[in-house]
């Protein structure tokens, strides 16, 4: 079983996140539950959203107390208590941020500029599918192509073509950044300032 | 985790919401009056969406000004011949329970999904059984979901059920837990559903050219034969739901549903019993109880009424102690199921133990399940409990009580 957690604000495409890995992860042929937090849903409100694969059924519908994987779709949340809550050993962590970060809870902390990649390919400021991209290049759990299919599925027409462009970026940063430049500790203006930046850029 | 490649997937992953709406269309419902909910409200947009789309003919959705109006108008399509199907939840649910009484009295076969939700005050919009099981005497049978699948293959069955033996059927699965989760699901192919289930063919329709009346006024010198006949109408369904659910279960080629069902009961002394999501959560935590040599087991309740008495006190009776896991609470007297139990006759003599959990949302966690498998090994719990309490909390709400 390998389980995730996702982080992230209302309105950024937190539960989205975690539906296309199960989509992703049962065309690939395994099984998957993905499930949200079920808060009042509310846009800025802190959201999360949680995702089992397996190969075999599913049974328990408990929240993921003890992840595998944590994806933080916004970088303020990264000093939340409970952001890297029950994060298993050597699991992955993986933030949306342009700058390199660091935090204490999640030394293997890895970044991706989602929300940059996001708005270059497809102009909207909704890192989720980027992110999605991204974690199958950091886990192995869903393969780029199962991310595809999924991608294709789920919007239509040419929204379908940008964002699978924009997980291809997002997959295509994260295998090329494996030999990253060393991580700062994590700086919410500095991170803030980039993301500014990148949207400018934009 | 590398994906196997040889492996060809069963069904496509569908929200729980969606799967329903899909299997119900397949059901060919023709009037479809709804008012919107959370956490149904998905599964009624969904039908709104597969009649624009054109893959549901033939079938008027209504929109209500309440769920008064929705049930009402349900009644009168139903009545007038129509397969009639809507969904609600909560304090929707309770906004019906005059007309629920009528659907039931005047036995429309009127199907209904609840994506149960807590009742207020306060506000919740969160997971419990109490709007359902508020409404038990209502006359509708009531059938509980164990997942999604079961969501969607209890409805072709309600709507057959419903139709042979003329009483509305209610199907409850737990809102958000299952209404807002995705998975892999098999929607039935529509072949397969027609085959299952015929056209509605109404014994009795309401019709302007050979006008009739119906629900007219009853007094003292019938109305308890109306009951009685109306009590053992509902109670042949302790019959026909296992063989109905049979007939089904060889078309998809998927295990039955059944009235209850028994878990790794062999040598168990100490028996769960559960309906709906929980189910699965359970079964996991008994798998790892029985790993450490626990004799532990659950039954698993899918359909609530008519309540299976039989059919219970033959799964329960080896269990020595019976911890019924309740998602609802009657105030005042603790356990639902419990009673129900109790009144049934299901494993009587044997110590039974209610233990209150998920209320208004609050998860049921297996570590939770774990403590609580082992008090109960250890007979360590009080006749009524509720899971993971915060007594932290409860403690300051005393204080200021106290202090007032």
């Amino acid at each position: 079983m390998y389980q995730i957690r996702v982080h992230g604000r209302g309105g950024q495409g937190v539960v989205t996140a975690a539906e296309l890995i199960a989509w992703a992860a049962i065309y690939d042929g395994h099984y998957a539950l993905a499930f949200p937090s079920f808060g009042s849903e509310r846009t800025g409100a802190p959201v999360e959203a949680y995702c089992r694969i397996a190969d075999t059924p599913i049974r328990s519908r408990e929240p993921v107390d003890a992840p595998d994987a944590v994806l933080v779709l916004d970088a303020t949340l990264l000093h939340r208590p409970g952001t890297f809550k029950g994060l298993k050993a050597g699991g992955l962590a993986l933030v949306n941020s342009a700058a390199s970060v660091a935090v204490p809870e999640a030394p293997q902390l890895l970044a991706v500029p989602a929300t940059r990649i996001a708005l270059a390919r497809t102009g909207r400021a909704l890192p989720n599918v980027p992110m999605l991209g991204a974690f199958a290049a950091a886990s192995g759990a869903v393969s780029l192509e199962a991310v595809h299919t999924a991608v294709e599925l789920r919007f239509a027409g040419p929204l379908a073509r940008v964002n699978r462009d924009g997980a291809d970026d997002a997959y295509g940063y994260m295998t090329e950044a494996e030999s990253e430049t060393e991580a700062v500790e994590f700086d919410v203006p500095a991170a803030f300032a980039a993301e500014r930046e990148a949207r400018h850029a934009a | 985790m590398r994906p196997d490649r040889t492996f060809i997937p069963l069904g496509r992953p569908l929200e729980g919401s969606r799967a329903v709406a899909e299997t119900v269309a397949r059901c060919r419902p023709q009037v479809v009056p709804a008012y919107p909910i959370s956490p149904q409200t998905h599964i009624v947009e969904g039908i709104s969406s597969l009649i624009r789309s054109g893959e549901l003919e033939h079938c008027e959705f209504v929109t209500v000004e309440s769920e008064f109006g929705a049930m009402s108008l349900c009644i009168g399509a139903s009545a007038t011949g129509s397969r009639t199907y809507t969904a609600t939840s909560s304090q929707g649910l309770l906004f019906m329970a005059e007309a629920l009484y009528n659907a039931a009295g005047l036995g429309l076969p009127i199907v209904m999904t609840v994506a149960n939700r807590a009742l207020g005050a306060p506000i919740n919009i969160w997971n419990d059984q109490s709007d359902s099981l508020s409404q038990r005497d209502s006359g509708w049978i009531q059938l509980y979901a164990r997942d999604n699948q079961a969501a969607c293959d209890l409805h072709p069955i309600a709507f057959r059920l419903a139709e042979e033996l003329s009483v509305p059927v209610m199907v409850c699965m737990d809102g958000f837990i299952l209404t807002h989760a995705v998975e892999r699901l098999d929607v039935p192919e529509p072949g397969v559903v027609d085959e299952y289930l015929p056209p509605y063919a109404p014994c009795q329709v309401l019709d302007p050219d050979a006008p009739l009346s119906i629900g007219a006024m009853v007094g003292p010198e019938a109305f308890t034969e109306v009951r009685y006949l109306a009590h053992h109408r509902m109670e042949a369904a302790i019959q026909r739901f296992p063989e109905l659910a049979g007939r089904y279960a060889k078309l998809v080629g998927r295990r039955a549903e059944d009235l209850a069902r028994g878990y790794r009961l062999e040598g168990a002394r100490t028996v769960f019993v559960a309906m709906g999501s929980v189910v699965g959560t359970l079964e996991d935590a008994i798998d790892e109880a029985r790993e450490q040599g626990l004799s532990v087991g659950a039954v698993e309740l899918t359909c609530f009424r008519p309540f299976p008495a039989a059919r219970l006190r033959d799964l329960l009776a080896d269990a020595e102690h019976i911890v019924v896991l309740e998602r609802a609470l009657s105030t005042g007297l603790g356990g639902i199921l419990t009673a129900e139990l109790a009144a049934a006759r299901a494993g009587e003599g044997r110590q039974r133990t209610t233990v209150v959990a998920g209320l208004g949302g609050r998860p049921v966690t297996r570590k939770a399940l774990r403590t609580l498998i082992a008090d109960a090994m250890a007979r360590r719990l009080p006749p009524l409990s509720f899971l993971d309490l915060d007594h932290t909390l409860l403690r300051r709400a005393h204080t200021k009580e106290n202090g007032r």
